[in-house]
């Protein structure tokens, strides 16, 4: 019993029962480590900023980076994370019910609030997973210059995206990769871009319809097409393929924005599992009635803080990764 | 301890009966505001991308709009700061609102002056 009773009168040196600010010792200092919490984040989000504002004209344009939604094809911008941004809402949502439940002390609608809680967290963490793991894996391949820039393909007739399968020429004889079932040597060889440049050359050169796409955005907000010609002579340029994401090269264009997404979203992600991990916690507690018999469920309160706080951070990810 | 809360949003322009209720509707608006957002951000409608007022397209600052009016109500709402005291309220929000305008404005301002050097500079930054 003792140990789940946590509040004792003591005289007014220890502390005693006053709540500077109205607020218990504990929710206070939620609220003051969210606030340490917010400016690490925004310090993330600013440096994203500053990383934007100086390659301005560059910067990949999110639309055409996360098209994807799970069990389908084709092009979806934006539908899938807007998806995430509501199951994160409505699991905060369960959240705010269960701590007005807990003021009520109904612990069985607490129990359930708090259940569905760490189910919304975890469909969040899941598909953060899938959001990576199509961003690492990519879509359509492109070509890295020496100057560190991509290049990207369209097909000229529809004004569509072209993948690198579309229209790269296997030259026989070129090499392949090394795996473990081929030889004696006992590891594989890392990972090796399924064509070669010389190979993407060859097809660009035989089909027509294919043009080089730049970073550089225009006027109109799209990035710049060239001519054949033009194209000819950027392919010269061109040191390696790219398909997918790691830190170093990305096929979506600017090398920092891969960084910035696998550094602030991980993050994030990271935060939402630490908050589902948490969440579990109080709810065993809760199961177990702790709070029942210490007579208030102000635990549920202060994580139901961090809960919202992680919500919170994800609207303002989703507006300055997705939106703007 | 805070378990009277004030049920007023939109300042007092909606009541709601109780603090349930209260919640949903909150649902219910930041829903709507996720909504807007998604369809301007597939449509970009021409007049919105087209104008700029500092520097920015008129989209994006209603984007960063729309995500502040979001955020005022996650934390006044489902992290109750409406129904704590306003001393403690304005320690936790004025404090990073401040740290981080003068963050932002600092490293936009660098930003912009080092995009400025690699258009105008004499060298080539792209071969």
């Amino acid at each position: 019993m003792n140990s789940t009773v946590t509040s004792t009168k003591e005289n007014a040196w220890a502390g005693g029962d006053n709540q500077p600010l109205g607020a218990s010792y504990g929710k206070m200092m939620m609220w003051f480590f969210l606030v340490s919490d917010a400016l690490t984040f925004s310090g993330f989000l600013a440096a994203y900023g500053f990383s934007r504002f100086k390659f301005i004209e560059t910067w990949p344009i999110a639309d055409e980076v996360f098209t994807h939604v799970p069990f389908t094809h084709g092009s979806y911008p934006m539908i899938y994370v807007a998806l995430m941004t509501f199951i994160l809402i409505m699991s905060s949502v369960t959240m705010v019910l269960a701590v007005d439940a807990g003021h009520k002390m109904q612990k069985n609608k607490v129990i359930w609030y708090m259940f569905l809680t760490v189910i919304g967290g975890a469909i969040f963490v899941g598909s953060q997973a899938w959001e990576w793991n199509t961003f690492i894996k990519g879509d359509k391949g492109a070509l890295e210059t020496k100057g560190g820039r991509i290049l990207q393909f369209v097909k000229a007739d529809s004004g569509e995206r072209a993948a690198l399968k579309d229209f790269a020429i296997t030259i026989p004889g070129e090499r392949v990769e090394h795996e473990n079932k081929n030889g004696v040597w006992f590891y594989d060889e890392g990972y090796m871009p399924s064509y070669t440049v010389k190979e993407v050359v060859k097809g660009f050169k035989a089909d027509s319809n294919i043009l080089v796409r730049t970073e550089t955005i225009n006027e109109e907000g799209h990035k710049t097409l060239l001519s054949r010609e033009e194209s000819l002579k950027k392919l010269e340029s061109a040191t390696q393929v790219v398909e997918g994401a790691n830190l170093i090269h990305n096929e979506y264009g600017s090398r920092l924005f891969g960084d910035f997404f696998f550094f602030i979203t991980g993050f994030h992600g990271f935060h939402v599992l630490s908050g589902v991990i948490i969440n579990l916690i109080i709810f065993f507690n809760v199961v177990i009635g702790t709070y029942e018999r210490r007579g208030h469920y102000e635990m549920v309160e202060k994580v139901g803080l961090y809960w919202h706080f992680v919500d919170l951070v994800w609207v303002f990810v989703f507006t300055f990764f997705y939106l703007v | 301890m805070a378990h009277e809360h004030k049920l007023e949003i939109f300042r007092g322009l909606l009541k709601f009966k109780n603090n349930t209720q209260k919640i949903w509707g909150v649902l219910i608006f930041l829903s709507l505001v996720t909504a807007v957002e998604v369809v301007l951000g597939i449509i970009k409608p021409e007049s919105l991308t087209g104008n700029s007022v500092l520097g920015m397209k008129l989209l994006n600052w209603i984007f960063i709009i729309l995500t502040l009016v979001k955020a005022y109500y996650i934390a006044w709402d489902f992290m109750h700061l409406r129904d704590e005291k306003s001393s403690f309220r304005r320690a936790i929000v004025w404090t990073p609102i401040f740290l981080v305008i003068y963050l932002t404005f600092i490293l936009l301002t660098e930003a912009d002056y080092i995009y400025e050097v690699y258009k105008d500079g004499f060298v080539t930054w792209n071969f």
